[in-house]
């Protein structure tokens, strides 16, 4: 397998010692009853990057715990730079902004109670966000090592090119970047059923092996729980016009683009992994919960590898979009960053089209923009485990 | 390039270009040529067919591994995808 270099790319060095591949200043909306003016605010500072929730208040338990974990995530990721955290009350403002704030990056807080209504509370947000802008604008990048990248590997719009050739083409990238000391996370845990005896037999030790077959069997429970066939839900109909057949097939090729190290733990949703290597994120299959997840995890960069054609990416997580199918390449060529078509055609060999891959996400990694970013098909979805009360 | 075959276990191979009824393809696994095989009907880039006869109630298998089990009888070459094949997993309608 081939050693590819360099091992470093152009970062934002965070007080905190993280690194961000972007430095953003975000508006979050620590509820939905918050998102018009999170998006008022950022209409008028184009720049700033509105972050917008479901839910956020009347939940409680691990529903609660889950969604705070999320807003919180997302305000600690290394690619924003500061952050504004907007609620309805202060209670909840202080709350998130206390905990993204031991980041040690700036944040503030505003709510529509205190400012009296949602034309104060826009007005004074974007006076907050425009001296945030220009603060973080005087930061520069500076050479970062490999280790300090958190990778997420995604799919959607799969079909069989994807684990033909996208799908392991990125897994050797993947590869590279564990060596590097650095972390990879693979989520979308119902499309691991059919392959999880295969992730199970590199789990880091019992415990591990033990959560990925729970996390995993769980899917099938919950569709035996709901009494119906997860074929209705998964496969999806454009997987099928794309080939796949089977849940089971689509797992098999899609559990390669995480490559072929040891897996170090399963996360809960939007759990951050501390020591580096390969982990398991417990997520819904669906891109805009799966990257949220990922997100405030503090994934820096995902390569999204689809088969059909999926234009989605997230406000936090820069996506690099990847195909081998070339009627995607063409069709779909708007939202395609990176097309690896030749390895199809016998043009190219899997571990070229790797070393242009990983080539590209260290160019991503030190600024160059994805086609998510430019055509802003950005969406944040944080996955809820139970009804609001 | 016409046709992949992943593991040398598989009995289907996936077409990579469009392939039309009575092609002869010639299905490549890890850069080598394994055989060729005649398709009985025109199958899609990214669709499959099948390496050998499968008999109704057996495995359909694509990277060395179970992908589903044959609803009815296969031919050689023939067709293989959602009408001819049924998953195993996430089955809470057999629970």
């Amino acid at each position: 397998m081939s050693n590819f270099s360099p091992k470093t790319f152009m970062g934002y060095r965070r007080s905190d010692g993280s690194i961000g591949i972007r430095n953003e200043v975000a508006v979050i909306a620590a509820m939905d009853n918050i998102n018009p003016v999170v998006r008022s605010i950022c209409k008028l500072v184009p720049r700033a990057l509105p972050i917008t929730m479901i839910a956020g208040r009347g939940q409680f338990g691990q529903d609660n715990e889950q969604t705070q974990r999320t807003i919180i995530g997302l305000g600690k990721n290394p690619n924003l730079a500061a952050v504004l955290v907007v609620s309805l009350e202060p209670t909840s403002a202080g709350r998130i902004a206390g905990a993204i704030a031991a980041s040690g990056k700036p944040v503030r807080t505003i709510t529509v109670q205190e400012c009296g209504g949602s034309l104060n509370t826009a007005c004074a947000g974007t006076r907050i966000v425009a001296q945030m802008l220009i603060d973080a604008s005087q930061q520069v990048r500076e050479e970062c090592d490999l280790s300090s990248l958190m990778l997420a590997v995604e799919c959607g719009g799969t079909d069989t090119t994807s684990g033909l050739a996208a799908n392991p083409i990125l897994g050797m990238v993947a590869d590279q970047v564990v060596d590097a000391g650095g972390k990879v996370i693979i989520s979308e845990v119902s499309e691991l059923l059919g392959a999880e005896h295969i992730l199970a037999a590199r789990a880091l030790n019992l415990e591990v092996e033990k959560k990925i077959f729970d996390v995993i069997n769980n899917v099938e429970a919950e569709a035996k729980r709901r009494g119906v066939d997860i074929r209705g839900a998964n496969p999806v109909p454009d997987n099928i016009r794309g080939g796949i057949t089977t849940l089971e097939e689509k797992s098999l090729g899609g559990m390669v683009k995480a490559g072929t190290k040891t897996i170090m733990d399963v996360l809960d949703y939007a759990a951050a992994p501390s020591a580096p290597g390969l982990y398991i994120m417990d997520t819904p299959a669906p891109a805009c919960e799966s990257l949220t997840g990922l997100a405030a995890a503090g994934c820096q960069v995902c390569v999204f590898t689809t088969g059909v054609g999926n234009s989605i990416g997230h406000p936090v997580l820069p996506c690099l979009k990847i195909t081998a199918n070339p009627k995607t390449v063409t069709h779909f060529a708007d939202n395609i960053d990176l097309s690896l078509e030749g390895v199809l055609r016998g043009e190219e060999s899997m571990a070229e089209g790797a070393a242009r891959l990983y080539d590209d996400v260290l160019k991503v990694a030190s600024g160059k923009m994805v086609r998510a970013e430019v055509l802003d098909q950005l969406e944040n979805a944080n996955a809820k485990l139970q009804p609001t009360v | 390039m016409e046709a992949i075959m992943m593991h040398e276990k598989d009995n289907v191979a996936t077409a990579v270009v469009d392939l039309v009824s009575g092609q002869e393809v010639s299905v490549i696994m890890a850069d080598e040529k394994i055989r060729p095989v005649k398709v009985a009907c025109d199958i899609s880039l990214g669709h499959k067919f099948a390496l050998n006869g499968i008999s109704k109630g057996q495995p359909i298998v694509k990277y060395g591994e179970v992908i589903g089990i044959a609803t009815e009888n296969i031919k050689i070459g023939d067709y293989v995808h959602v009408h001819n094949v049924e998953s195993q997993r996430g089955r809470g309608d057999k629970a």
